[in-house]
């Protein structure tokens, strides 16, 4: 996940782009001004419907030259962690946390994660101590005025693999990959109309997650003849801005070994590391649910009394 | 009460003590236990309390979480991530503060629109209702300060174009973006100023509130009919009539708030929001928070030149000017009748507004390009259409229904009917004079 290039965006240009020409309609008498004045807004939602539709036609016609990313969108999945009642998968976080050290962290970050904070994945303070001990976190100084290194502890973060980002940028071809505690939350294609209405009453709040998903195992897909894939960079179809990523295929199938069993798959992989990842982005997830069911029904107790006090009060009196 | 010479005396000894020194409890009294509102107020009134509630819900948020947060460009955006993830229930403030944010603002839209539903702002309210506009515009600066606050991607760009319009003002236009940033980019002194800003600006609003309501008291209350009160079978004591109801209203709102802060915490927000601003790295797509979208598509959509004033000049005019037509409205509108349930042509107008704005919403979070450019074009143009045109005209052509004599007669005859709609409202329409 290289961030995002390509940029177009400049206040001026999207001020000063195409010039269309307005057309107001002229009527006599009051009816025909009302009518077509009410008409306008009409008019307006249907050139809408009219517009979506030929922009949907544009992208199938040209194949080889996409203008819009994602090529694909993400892949809903289903997450333990989706829903009113959603909680993590313990198991399967310990496992994305393995795909994480093992894989993901050569390059990149983590910066807002403290071991300490590990525990949601359902291990123990020994555990959690084992672990930090097995980092070597740069610290200091000491009274001496020395820097040292020293292993480390549950209070520590989990160590960055480059010392700065010029470093990160220089060691992957000029692109920083960008730091993985927020990263479920930082990506997800936008939705659309009429999806995004529809997600407030399913609770869609995994874009993040599939899109991270999609992305990992989207690497085999073969661009369309006559695609232009720039030097240096890899196709990916549910890549968010272009058409293909500086991040080679990160996962392989049998590249870390489980031992709860679960398939050892690139796919098994993605899932996991995603599934993790949206833990270490929003670690009070499950308090936030359990918290908000209790508040919710709550306040319907509340107000059903209220309700009905307001029918008792309001009861003698027309209104 | 308007009359000000209270007969009301405390039960308590202790209360006429302090009310002959001070007169607070008689205040109190007059303002939110006797104060008659009209009977006939439906829940499209209970939002005035629901603001006032929202207000004082992201005050105490908001500092708390000022207690936490450093206003810093290299340590805002880890410092909100500390809130998020170390201080105690830290989570649960800055998603109450960030969405509470977002439900004000839908709280002032519906409360602005039943306003314009209902002629709330003809005389006597012109004052009361500008008040109102001066509030949404304070809120409207302390929303968009805030959402800098986190100093995401979204956060640094929305600020940079956003402080960007001022600079098409000819002569003063640089040096005012100069004096809002501190600088000449977005930079630590802009999130400086903005965190001192968006402290203060609450209790501006707060300020404002308070004159608000005082000519609100001055004044009292419109009503559906849009009739003013004539006698006192028209109105009810504030308490319990409008608490209780209000009470139900505000517990209402809450639910739909709480369901979107413990389920869809980040839904009304934008991901680029999660990655720490960096000012060499423009995001695809910048867009602001969805409350300002309608300006958003508004100023996007003047992409042509007229005579001297340049696309980038006519679009900050076209935004303002949107705004400013609200201030304007008590005059543009010319009709006699208050309240759209007795003006056909108006209520079918208002409609056709709202689903404009919304329309206009849509397209400010679309790129401006291609077949959204025009749209946003033509209901920019029905936009102002409403405000210039409609608002004008149809006071003078449409023909009122038949208004009731007083708000006790309309009540009494809408029992009568069983439904919704005052019987017979339609049966001798009334020429307007």
């Amino acid at each position: 996940m290289i961030p995002k290039s390509g940029n177009r965006y400049s206040d001026k240009v999207m001020l000063e782009t195409v010039t269309a020409r307005q057309r107001i309609s002229r009527g006599f008498g009051m009816k025909k001004i009302l009518t077509s004045l009410a008409l306008l807004g009409l008019v307006a939602a249907g050139i809408g419907v009219a517009g979506t539709g030929a922009n949907a036609q544009e992208e199938a016609h040209n194949e080889a030259a996409p203008t819009h990313f994602p090529i694909h969108e993400p892949k809903e999945m289903d997450w333990s962690f989706a829903g009113p009642f959603g909680t993590y998968d313990k198991a399967q976080l310990q496992r994305g946390l393995k795909v994480y050290k093992e894989v993901c962290s050569a390059c990149h970050s983590m910066n807002l994660v403290a071991f300490r904070t590990l525990e949601g994945l359902g291990y123990s303070d020994a555990q959690i101590k084992t672990l930090a001990a097995e980092y070597t976190i740069h610290d200091g100084p000491n009274d001496a005025g020395d820097m040292f290194d020293r292993p480390g502890k549950p209070s520590d973060h989990f160590p960055a693999p480059f010392p700065n980002a010029e470093a990160a940028a220089a060691a992957n071809g000029g692109a920083a990959p960008p730091d993985m505690s927020l990263l479920a939350k930082a990506r997800g294609i936008e939705r659309g109309f009429p999806r995004f209405v529809f997600d407030i009453f399913t609770q869609y709040a995994q874009g993040g997650p599939d899109y991270i998903h999609s992305l990992l195992t989207g690497y085999d897909q073969q661009p369309p003849a006559g695609m232009v894939i720039p030097e240096g960079t890899h196709y990916n179809p549910y890549f968010l801005s272009g058409v293909s990523l500086k991040m080679p295929k990160p996962l392989s199938d049998g590249q870390v070994t489980y031992d709860d069993g679960a398939p050892q798959t690139v796919d098994q992989y993605s899932r996991d590391v995603s599934a993790f990842l949206m833990w270490a982005a929003e670690p009070h997830l499950e308090d936030r649910k359990k918290t908000g069911f209790r508040v919710l029904v709550f306040l319907l107790l509340f107000g059903a009394l209220v309700y009905l006090t307001k029918r008792k009060v309001w009861a003698g009196v027309a209104h | 009460m308007s009359e000000g010479h209270s007969t009301y005396t405390p039960k308590t000894g202790i209360g006429r003590w302090f009310d002959s020194r001070m007169p607070l409890p008689r205040l109190v009294y007059d303002s939110f236990i006797a104060y008659p509102v009209p009977r006939n107020l439906n829940y499209a009134w209970t939002f005035g309390g629901i603001l006032a509630l929202m207000l004082a819900a992201q005050i105490l948020t908001g500092i708390v979480l000022a207690m936490h947060y450093a206003a810093d460009s290299t340590l805002a955006f880890d410092s909100v991530e500390k809130i998020m993830r170390d201080v105690n229930s830290g989570w649960l403030l800055r998603y109450l503060h960030s969405n509470g944010a977002s439900f004000f603002f839908i709280a002032v839209y519906i409360h602005i629109f039943r306003g314009l539903y209902y002629g709330s702002y003809k005389a006597p309210r012109e004052l009361l209702w500008i008040l109102g506009c001066i509030i949404y515009l304070l809120m409207m600066a302390t929303g968009f300060m805030g959402y800098v606050l986190p100093w995401g991607q979204m956060s640094f760009w929305g600020a940079t174009v956003i402080t960007g319009f001022f600079t098409a003002i000819p002569l003063v236009g640089d040096w005012i973006q100069q004096l809002l940033l501190g600088g000449f980019a977005v930079d630590n002194p802009t999130l400086n100023r903005f965190f001192a800003l968006h402290y203060l600006l609450p209790f501006m609003i707060a300020g404002v509130v308070v004159l608000h309501i005082w000519a609100l008291h001055v004044v009292g209350q419109n009503n559906p009919t849009g009739i003013e009160v004539k006698s006192k079978t028209d109105t009810l004591a504030f308490t319990p009539y409008a608490t209780i109801k209000d009470g139900f209203g505000m517990i209402v709102f809450l639910l739909v708030f709480a369901y979107f802060v413990f389920y869809l915490p980040n839904y009304l927000g934008h991901p680029d929001n999660y990655t720490v601003a960096n000012p060499l790295k423009t995001p695809a797509h910048i867009v602001p928070e969805w409350y300002f979208l309608p300006f958003y598509a508004i100023l996007r959509a003047i992409t042509f030149n007229i005579g001297p004033i340049n696309s980038k000049l006519g679009g900050v005019l076209c935004l303002f000017g949107a705004i400013v037509m609200l201030f304007l409205v008590p005059w543009l509108d010319t009709s006699k009748v208050r309240s759209a349930v007795y003006r056909p042509w108006y209520k079918l107008f208002f409609w056709l507004f709202v689903a404009d704005s919304i329309l206009l919403g849509w397209l400010g979070s679309q790129p401006a390009e291609g077949s959204y450019v025009f749209m946003a074009q033509m209901a920019t143009l029905f936009y102002f259409a409403f405000f210039l045109v409609a608002l004008p005209v149809l006071g003078l052509i449409e023909k009122p229904r038949r208004l009731p004599n007083s708000i006790t007669e309309a009540v009494l005859e809408k029992n009568k009917g069983g439904g919704g709609h005052p019987a017979g409202a339609t049966a001798a329409p009334e020429t307007k004079g």
